[in-house]
């Protein structure tokens, strides 16, 4: 019997506590808690290597938590992992169609593995295809489809089953803009739906626009966790300043910010002086502009993204 | 360990058949794409044997222990076209498939385990071997090897021999750190154990200790099986050399499951 788990007062899709991963001498998680509503998208947000795609195998038990709770829809991983996956999708950051085979085939042979009873399979397989955009394509062989295509297919294959959780490992990561924003808008056409989703992104803007809760990575734990803008109120204030200028000015720039209490980060080509709001003049000439997501992930962690 | 106890408790749904069904769906459909290759390689290759030891070596030695020749080679080759279609199937494809095509990632993250994965891929080449392994006897046939009934539990024999080896092959597959390390179980072991097994020439010629050690080789027991099948039942001997086959398959099995596990679950 698998009987799930009698969480109390819980609608949560996930919840992780103090989960740790180590791989020899690395330690991949580091003591993470996450918490998955269902009905909502959250968003694990962190620069490559905080541990968002090991999490995301830890919630599939494709690895093995070497401490702390996890559980998934109600059931304890890893033990009751095999139900808790047949009513997840799961979109990998690597793409590993079946790229001899064609659009259509890949998802029949997705909609067997999970299980999709036989009078059921043809309308899973039809309204997959519809929801990716990829009717016209279903005889395609997948080796003859553009990335974003295989993308979609990608989403589409894991939404098949209809799943009640999609976990999305950087979806849109290695795209061009145009099709990032189509894969954009697909999955908050799920979202709308009322799918749980879990997405791991280093893209700041696809948190952004995405989530409805954000939670900042880094080095394998959790940092902050909240709404993007109340993320950014908290964290950043309202507003940045952004100075302009040759090297030399900008490291004045950061040098006079610096001595005034602001912190500071390097974007290139400008300094972004941040938490500015009420400016009583200490704070350097420059463009103003509304804080984001990135700045607020600077401040928390010290670190770039990207 | 607390986790252990909780994990047997709850050991539920081991070996279901639709998760099963379901990476047998995958290979069939795949198959649909390649059959044309693998029927090629696993047909053509032992009927070169065939023909190159019948001819080439059937014109020095007309009959080998009571058998002519073409029909001593012939329900020898057998076994290799199991092995060939069994074991190299099975150690570059599992491979491949969560190397290059990282194929069992996506099937894992479906409801799927270990268990299951490599017990839908190893009945599905097993199968595979069960089909091609009959081609050099077909082929024999043709050059005047008598058709019997015993013939009909070939491709059984094939199968079961199939399973050992296609598990076989998924270990050394789970093991191998690098596609290059198979050169060092080809050359070491499957060389030696296909030259070792009878196919080509009775085991009775070799030293002592070699033929009490060719018993332990599943190849030679798959080679007096087929034999037996083809010209005469020996009783009890082959229920025991069927028993090791099965030994041997359950074991591989085992083997199989618990390397790729190693390396599939981090």
């Amino acid at each position: 019997m698998t009987g799930k788990l009698e969480v109390v007062g819980s609608e949560l899709a996930i919840r992780l506590r103090g989960v740790v991963k180590r791989y020899g001498p690395i330690t991949a998680v580091n003591g993470l808690d996450l918490d998955v509503p269902e009905g909502t998208c959250v968003g694990l947000l962190g620069p490559n290597g905080a541990g968002k795609s090991t999490t995301m195998r830890l919630l599939t038990a494709q690895s093995i938590a070497d401490e702390g709770e996890l559980q998934v829809l109600g059931y304890r991983l890893p033990e009751e992992s095999k139900p808790a996956r047949a009513e997840c999708g799961v979109v990998p950051q690597l793409d590993n169609l079946d790229v001899t085979l064609t659009v259509e085939q890949n998802l029949l042979v997705f909609a067997h593995l999970y299980r999709i009873a036989r009078h059921e399979r043809r309308a899973a397989i039809e309204s997959a295809l519809e929801m990716a955009n990829l009717v016209d394509r279903r005889d395609s062989r997948v080796d003859k489809l553009s990335g974003g295509m295989r993308r979609r297919l990608l989403i589409a294959r894991a939404l098949v089953h209809r799943p009640r959780l999609v976990l999305l490992d950087e979806p849109t990561v290695g795209l061009d803009p145009q099709v990032r924003q189509e894969l954009w808008a697909l999955i908050d056409a799920l979202r709308a739906e009322g799918t749980t989703i879990l997405m791991s992104t280093h893209y700041i803007e696809e948190a952004q626009r995405l989530a409805d809760t954000v939670l900042i990575m880094s080095h394998g734990s959790a940092v902050a966790a909240g709404p993007p803008a109340e993320l950014v109120v908290e964290h950043a204030g309202r507003e940045a300043i952004e100075v302009y200028g040759s090297p030399a000015k900008l490291a004045e720039a950061e040098r006079e910010a610096r001595a005034a209490g602001y912190q500071t980060r390097r974007t290139g080509t400008s300094i972004s002086v941040l938490g500015v709001d009420g400016a009583d003049g200490r704070a350097p000439e420059g463009e103003r502009r509304a804080a984001n997501l990135e700045d607020v992930f600077v401040l928390l962690t010290g670190e770039e993204i990207e | 360990m607390a986790t252990r106890t909780v994990a047997r408790k709850v050991k539920l749904g081991r070996l279901e058949r639709p998760a099963i069904t379901g990476v047998l769906v995958r290979e069939v459909v795949n198959f649909s794409s390649y059959w044309r290759s693998a029927t090629f390689s696993s047909t053509v290759e032992p009927t070169v044997y065939l023909l190159a030891f019948g001819f080439g070596f059937g014109s020095l030695v007309s009959t080998i222990g009571g058998y002519d020749y073409v029909d001593f080679v012939g329900t020898g080759v057998v076994a290799t076209a199991v092995l060939f279609s069994s074991a190299f199937p099975a150690m570059f494809g599992t491979f491949v498939k969560y190397q290059f095509q990282r194929t069992y990632d996506a099937i894992l993250a479906a409801p799927v385990d270990t268990e299951e994965l490599v017990t839908a891929e190893a009945l599905w080449i097993a199968t595979r071997a069960a089909i091609y392994g009959n081609v050099p006897m077909i082929v024999a046939m043709f050059f005047g090897l008598d058709p019997s009934w015993g013939m009909l539990a070939v491709p059984f024999i094939a199968f079961v021999c199939g399973f050992g080896w296609a598990n076989f092959g998924i270990a050394v597959s789970g093991f191998a750190k690098s596609i290059e390390n198979f050169s060092y179980i080809i050359s070491a072991v499957l060389t030696p154990l296909f030259l070792v097994a009878g196919t080509f020439f009775p085991i009775d010629q070799l030293p002592e200790w070699a033929q009490v050690l060719a018993n332990f080789n599943p190849l030679y027991q798959c080679v007096e099986l087929v034999r037996s099948a083809v010209f005469g039942w020996e009783g009890w001997v082959d229920l025991a050399r069927l028993g090791a086959l099965v030994l041997f398959g359950l074991l591989m099995w085992r083997v199989a499951i618990y390397a790729m596990q190693r390396k599939l679950v981090t």
